[in-house]
């Protein structure tokens, strides 16, 4: 135990400037644009953003999941050695064994012609040295964590017998079969309805709080934010414009977009305001504009947002914000 | 031995006869008597293939004599029958080599793609833009007639449909999420390919199979009336319908009876080809 404590104040993964770029006819399309940010351990960061924002591309760069053409840059530290210039031999170690992956369409995910127990098993075969016997009862064992009721029967079965929230369990269960520091969750509830959502996010917790996992969430649901991550970062056109523990950004934004995305979500218990919408659409990631990415959907932008780039800049201790304004912002949101 | 409660018992799915397509039941017969008659001729033959009986040449269809005699007396029937052994033996020689080494090179190529695709590529465009059966001829001829080196002919073109049809389907597959998932769990790349993705990509490529055993008796009973192909006086189709071509006016039971043969088996490799086919795709 004496390790944990020793390396408590040491990020589990480190990313520092992961740019992916993809080579396309039309020229090249940044999706993913000098993000950086730390993971530490046991904690719980939600990759915030609309559809096409980069988030989704940035948690499969961490993994060099990227199909070509992209391609990838940056450092990705895990334990002090960098995922992107490791050797593959070695990556096949970290992946599934170190750091697991559950991507947001379990119907997808899951392979359809092999049996659940198939498919635990895979990954207990490439990560430990279990025999077939102590292979199967660890998937029963698995599939019982993930709350999947009769365990040793539907290990015989294959995904399309489950249903939607059952396979995004088993998805789960496979991810978990190593027992991995960390974990890296795409939209994980997204196709799945209210109820078995709140499940699964729950479900995730509790392994957290079981295995002291990390766990990178991305997800475009403010609610889900909220409701299981410690830190966030809200990313736009491919880049974080602002980061922070989910309490202070919530309760006090300092990116005009943060709080666009703040202002369009109803709050229980409140008082009922208008919804607030941002206006426009997020830019093509092949013409992102020149200066601040989210100038023309800005009501605070002014003529040095057109010309430059606001850097991503501490404000406070574990604040940051990319934005000239973000005091004007800031103040604004305090005083309604 | 405690009785066990249905609800205990691991469920398993059944296959009812009555719930098969009726073209692989169709088809499944044929094949399975044709198997029958190819492993065990002599049991159903009532003559040897090859006695030649002087005193009953050209004889027409009789009760002793099924499907007559030809010009040497020999039982048109047990040939045939003895036929099958021959013919059978062709359609899964011919075709087993091919399919597994266009599988492996294909399942192999498909995951790769890039410079490795578009080789392959240009070596499927070589061997396609040759009719099959001229190539095949041409190479039989260099390396003289005989079942053997039919079979390599056949081999050494064959396996590049089989490639073609495993590399696609392997291409749609290798980007699918599951294909992510298993590298994302640290699986190897061979593990992924014949593991997880090939069990998803083998189907078009057994359903051809059966189509190319249907192929590959033709080409057999081709070659064998070319005289390329299995050698007088061995009972093959090809050969016995060759063996008739002069007598076909005085004596059209020679050629016809090995020619409705072919078309039998023939049609009993597509039926349970498309049989095949639509179980593989309904189980999904």
């Amino acid at each position: 135990m004496s390790a944990v404590t020793d390396t408590a104040f040491e990020p589990a993964l480190s990313v520092k400037d992961l740019t992916t770029v993809f080579e396309t006819p039309g020229g090249p399309v940044t999706a993913v644009d000098a993000v950086s940010f730390d993971v530490m351990p046991g904690e719980v960061l939600g990759l915030v953003g609309e559809s096409g924002s980069g988030k989704s591309v940035t948690l499969r760069s961490l993994m060099r999941l990227v199909h070509a053409p992209g391609k990838v840059a940056g450092t990705v530290l895990w334990q002090g050695r960098d995922l992107l210039s490791m050797r593959e031999r070695e990556l096949r170690r970290v992946r599934g064994g170190k750091i697991a992956i559950i991507f947001q369409e379990p119907t997808t995910a899951l392979n359809p012609v092999l049996t659940v127990r198939v498919q635990i098993e895979e990954n207990l075969r490439a990560h430990t040295s279990l025999d077939g016997r102590q292979r199967r009862a660890r998937a029963i064992e698995l599939l019982d964590l993930v709350g999947i009721p009769a365990a040793e029967r539907r290990l015989g079965d294959f995904p399309h017998q489950f249903s939607g929230g059952m396979k995004q369990r088993v998805m789960i269960a496979i991810a978990l079969a190593s027992n991995p520091r960390l974990l890296l969750a795409d939209e994980p509830t997204t196709a799945l309805d209210v109820t078995i959502q709140d499940q699964i996010l729950k479900l995730i917790l509790d392994l957290r709080d079981e295995f002291s996992m990390s766990v990178v969430f991305v997800t475009h649901d403010l609610g889900v934010v909220a409701q299981t991550c410690d830190r966030m970062a809200v990313m736009y056109a491919g880049r974080i414009v602002e980061s922070g523990s989910v309490t202070e950004v919530f309760s006090e934004p300092h990116h005009p977009y943060t709080r666009g995305l703040l202002g369009s979500v109803p709050r229980g218990g409140a008082e009922r305001t208008l919804l607030t919408s941002i206006e426009g659409t997020p830019p093509s990631l092949a013409a992102i504009p020149a200066g601040c990415a989210f100038h023309p959907r800005c009501d605070f932008a002014v003529e040095r947002c057109i010309e430059r780039r606001p850097a991503l800049e501490a404000i406070a201790p574990g604040r940051m914000v990319a934005c000239f304004r973000q005091a004007d912002v800031a103040a604004e949101a305090a005083a309604t | 031995m405690t009785a066990i409660s249905p609800a205990a018992q691991p469920r398993r799915r059944r296959i009812r006869v009555a719930r098969l397509p009726l073209t692989f039941v169709l088809g499944g017969l044929i094949l399975g008597i044709s198997l029958i008659l190819a492993v065990f001729p002599s049991i159903f033959a009532p003559y040897d293939p090859i006695a030649m009986d002087y005193n009953a040449i050209l004889a027409p269809p009789s009760l002793s004599h099924f499907f007559g005699t030809d010009s040497f007396g020999r039982d048109v029937f047990a040939r045939v029958i003895h036929a099958y052994t021959v013919d059978m033996q062709i359609a899964i020689f011919a075709t087993t080599g091919p399919l597994i080494v266009g599988v492996i090179v294909g399942a192999l190529v498909g995951y790769a793609g890039g410079l490795t695709e578009t080789l392959f590529g240009r070596v499927v465009d070589a061997v396609i833009s040759f009719p099959f059966l001229v190539l095949v001829i041409a190479i039989v001829a260099v390396l003289g007639p005989g079942l053997t080196n039919m079979y390599i002919a056949v081999g050494v073109i064959d396996w590049v449909f089989y490639g073609r049809l495993v590399a696609g389907e392997v291409k749609v597959q290798k980007r699918l999420d599951y294909a992510d998932a298993g590298r994302a769990m640290g699986y190897t790349p061979a593990r992924i390919i014949f593991r997880h993705l090939l069990p998803n990509a083998i189907t078009p490529a057994i359903v051809y199979w059966m189509t190319d055993m249907a192929l590959a008796i033709l080409l057999g009973s081709s070659l064998g009336y070319l005289g390329l192909g299995a050698q007088p006086p061995a009972a093959e189709w090809g050969v016995q319908i060759a063996d008739g071509k002069n007598f076909m006016s005085t004596a059209w039971w020679i050629s016809v009876f090995p020619g409705v043969a072919i078309v039998v088996t023939g049609l009993g490799f597509s039926l349970f080809g498309d049989g095949l086919a639509e179980l593989l795709r309904t189980k999904r």
